[in-house]
């Protein structure tokens, strides 16, 4: 089990930051996110972006700010639990807090920080009617065990670096492979694109392009897709396996049922210190709302600053807390344990 | 010249919507969208980075070529057309007076 003064729930800037400003008041951090990796979308969308709006930044690339975030927030020596998404939230009869991650990871702490963005990445599915009633039996989204696939038939779809890697994968392994892809060009790295060019040329994988799969068919298990091509139209292509690849997409998930105050994808503060209708429980940065809300990384870092001075007094409720200036104090990080 | 022009957008369940769009703001069809609290996300902000602004144009307007960095984001989205744009890469422009759109479905 975890124990930590202030739980995060999102790695993204604001939630990194909020280890800084918690660290200055000698209050501990961990972070949870369902990405792999901590920076939110700034890692995960956009990462080559300058963004212009940072004060006394006047050009910084997304990437490079949270590698700065990461470098400012080390003294405090947040914990991570990456890729794993908080499932489950529940107040304990000691008044603090248990999150269990979709993995089964236990933290406790006696405050908690959604700072969410715009929820957690999870892959896109393709709007198809019936596609739920495949999903596991014929439908993936993701590749969990390629050794699934062995000797099997699989159309991918997508246009993208998963698509055209997985589909060289497979090619090895399946029986068939087929890649349905919308245009003749692939972005992606050319040498992918190359590679899966001259399989296709082989006779290795079937390259359908100018294509997309639109139907499913099968009777509780998945045993072809409808795939309509330009010029050709739509027809029955029989396989075991259709793995749409495209791309992640943010959605509120597990956040939106603990109870909290939600309107319109986003949970409600006051602005006096950015806490929601659960005592205990603080929403910061985009995923937030409150009269006047800009969606700004700035605007987050303002709230991550203003609520660690209220969640102080929920973890040291017999404390007295004096305000100090970095420039006069400096920035004294935690021992190592 | 008016600094106005008249937006038509049929949303995902057919309905129509009369929008009225600033051409002096630097806007593009994705925020005008919002503005109006049509249903679209604008995940990314604009960057076309995410394909929620996902549309058709229905009507011949006289539109700039679609990016590489567009074609690539409509990659991402489903049941693209010839006819297929991202929102927030169209701006507001006087040529645009009288555009029609329809929003593209989107996935769960």
């Amino acid at each position: 089990m975890i124990e930590t003064d202030i739980l995060i729930i999102g790695a993204g800037p604001v939630g990194l930051f909020t280890v800084f400003e918690a660290g200055l008041l000698k209050m501990r951090c961990h972070l949870i996110d369902s990405l792999p990796q901590p920076g939110g979308q700034l890692t995960e969308i956009y990462p080559k972006k300058p963004i212009y709006d940072i004060p006394g930044y006047p050009s910084v690339l997304a990437g490079e700010l949270v590698k700065n975030l990461m470098e400012q927030i080390a003294p405090f020596q947040p914990g991570f639990t990456l890729g794993e998404r908080a499932e489950t939230l529940e107040k304990l009869d000691d008044g603090s807090f248990q999150l269990i991650t979709n993995k089964g990871t236990v933290h406790r702490a006696p405050v908690v920080a959604i700072a969410g963005g715009l929820g957690c990445f999870e892959p896109r599915k393709p709007p198809i009617d019936n596609i739920d009633e495949f999903e596991d039996h014929g439908v993936d989204y993701i590749i969990k065990d390629p050794e699934v696939y062995r000797d099997k038939r699989v159309v991918v779809a997508g246009g993208g670096d998963s698509a055209l890697d997985w589909t060289i994968f497979l090619a090895e392994l399946a029986k068939e492979v087929v890649l349905v892809h919308r245009r003749t060009g692939f972005r992606g790295a050319p040498d992918s694109v190359e590679k899966v060019e001259e399989l296709a040329r082989s006779g290795r994988i079937h390259l359908i392009t100018e294509a997309q799969v639109v139907g499913l068919s099968g009777n509780g298990r998945l045993d072809a897709v409808v795939i309509d091509q330009k010029d050709k139209g739509e027809f029955l292509h029989p396989t075991d396996h259709f793995v749409p690849l495209f791309g992640l997409s943010p959605k509120l998930g597990p956040i939106g049922e603990w109870g909290l105050q939600i309107s319109n994808n986003a949970i409600e503060v006051d602005t006096f210190d950015y806490s929601t209708n659960i005592p205990g429980i603080y929403a910061i940065g985009d995923i937030n709302s409150y009269p006047g809300k800009l969606k700004l990384i700035l605007c987050g870092f303002h709230e991550a600053t203003l609520m660690c001075q209220s969640a102080f007094k929920v973890v040291n409720p017999d404390k007295k807390l004096s305000f100090k200036y970095t420039t006069v104090t400096g920035v004294t990080g935690f021992e190592t344990a | 010249m008016d600094a106005v022009i008249n937006v038509t957008v049929i949303d995902r369940e057919g309905n129509t919507h009369e929008l009225e769009g600033p051409t002096d703001m630097n806007m593009n069809l994705m925020e005008l969208c919002k503005a109006y609290e049509l249903p679209v996300e604008g995940t990314c902000g604009g960057m076309a980075l995410c394909a929620s602004c996902h549309m058709y144009v229905l009507t011949v307007h006289d539109l700039p070529e679609p990016s590489e960095e567009e074609e690539d984001m409509l990659d991402q989205a489903f049941f693209v057309e010839a006819n297929s744009r991202l929102g927030c890469q169209i701006r507001l422009t006087p040529e645009l007076d009288g555009i029609t759109v329809r929003l593209a479905p989107v996935g769960e």
